[in-house]
């Protein structure tokens, strides 16, 4: 890939901030992936940490507080007529969630096998699960702020810090989908208007890349399930 | 499987595989609350379900399984330094836990009368 850039400056000693540039890399390659996918990856590990950070602030927030903690499956339940049924509202997030990691693994397969249609579809499909999935958490901080009086710094139900924590946590995560569904929209519609097939030769792996942000946006939502709703 | 140019294209039936098992992992995760299940085996089925899926979402989402070794240390190594940040986190909250009720907590008027 980047391999033909780098062969023909091979003889040629760059000087200044390029100079500085060529002789930390070496001028070499370390991975042997695309640069835009080793790239992806190196940020999705960067996010890693921060997403990291705040759920381990949680659990010393958690475990250091002398006051109960609020039922999470009982403060995210919800009635549909009949009696609440606990955590039912994250539950369908969740599957949300997982149909739009498959949708845009098929995506990126399709995206390989050239089937531009297929692929732009199956992207617009995760794209509207994922606004989906803003929209009802949208609806969940609603309810908790107007309804049930949860703020950051205070709540009826119990311990102070769960707020804070509810917030930050879902928060930056929410904000992960919807620069997400803004992501995958452009790279949808660059390929459905040909701009890789002109500019890039056919080469459809920006759709992987997307991909690998929307699956690590999935995987986060794992842990968060795991660690705030169920815990 | 894996090609030099980290061309990742493989069979739809794997997809199809691990699209359900997440369900179902997921289902089983939110069992675990529906039927209320307490202590030890609520947080090791929690953490079993969770771990499952994450793996399963890393290795054939994300392509993982089929990528360069190097490439697989680079990004698994490190967030494993989050373990003993997490270790270190518990043994303080632990302390601080400790110390809130000493200050504050029902026993502080019998451990320090005149606080």
């Amino acid at each position: 890939m980047t391999q033909e850039a780098h062969a023909g400056s091979a003889a040629v000693i760059s000087t200044g901030n390029r100079g500085v540039v060529a002789d930390i890399s070496g001028d070499k390659q370390a991975f042997q992936v695309p640069w835009g996918k080793a790239m992806m990856w190196i940020f999705l590990l960067s996010d890693t940490f921060i997403f990291s950070c705040f759920l381990i602030g949680y659990m010393t927030v958690r475990m250091t507080t002398t006051v109960p903690w609020p039922l999470p499956s009982e403060v995210f339940a919800l009635s549909f007529g009949g009696d609440p049924i606990p955590l039912i509202l994250i539950a369908i997030m969740t599957f949300v969630l997982i149909t739009s990691s498959g949708t845009m693994a098929l995506a990126v397969n399709f995206g390989y096998r050239r089937n531009k249609k297929v692929t732009v579809l199956l992207m617009a499909a995760t794209a509207l699960l994922g606004a989906t999935f803003v929209g009802m958490q949208a609806f969940e901080w609603t309810k908790l702020i107007v309804e049930e009086g949860v703020r950051p710094w205070g709540n009826p139900m119990g311990a102070a810090q769960f707020g804070a924590t509810f917030f930050m946590i879902t928060g930056f995560h929410g904000m992960h989908v919807s620069a997400g569904v803004i992501y995958l929209t452009v790279i949808a519609w660059r390929v459905g208007s040909g701009y890789y097939d002109r500019k890039k030769g056919g080469n459809y792996e920006t759709v992987e890349i997307a991909g690998l942000y929307w699956h690590f946006v999935d995987l986060v939502w794992v842990f968060i399930f795991a660690f705030f709703y169920l815990w | 499987m894996a090609q030099a140019e980290g061309h990742q294209e493989h069979p739809l039936q794997i997809y199809f595989w691990i699209w359900g098992l997440l369900f179902i992992l997921s289902g089983f995760s939110y069992a675990v609350d529906y039927y209320q299940l307490e202590g030890m085996l609520r947080w090791s089925l929690i953490l079993l379900f969770m771990f499952l899926k994450a793996g399963f979402i890393v290795a054939i989402f994300m392509h993982m399984a089929w990528e360069r070794l190097a490439l697989i240390y680079a990004i698994l190594v490190p967030p494993l330094c989050l373990t003993v940040f997490i270790a270190i986190m518990a043994m303080e909250s632990d302390y601080t836990f400790l110390a809130r009720l000493v200050a504050f907590g029902p026993a502080a008027e019998i451990i320090a009368p005149h606080h």
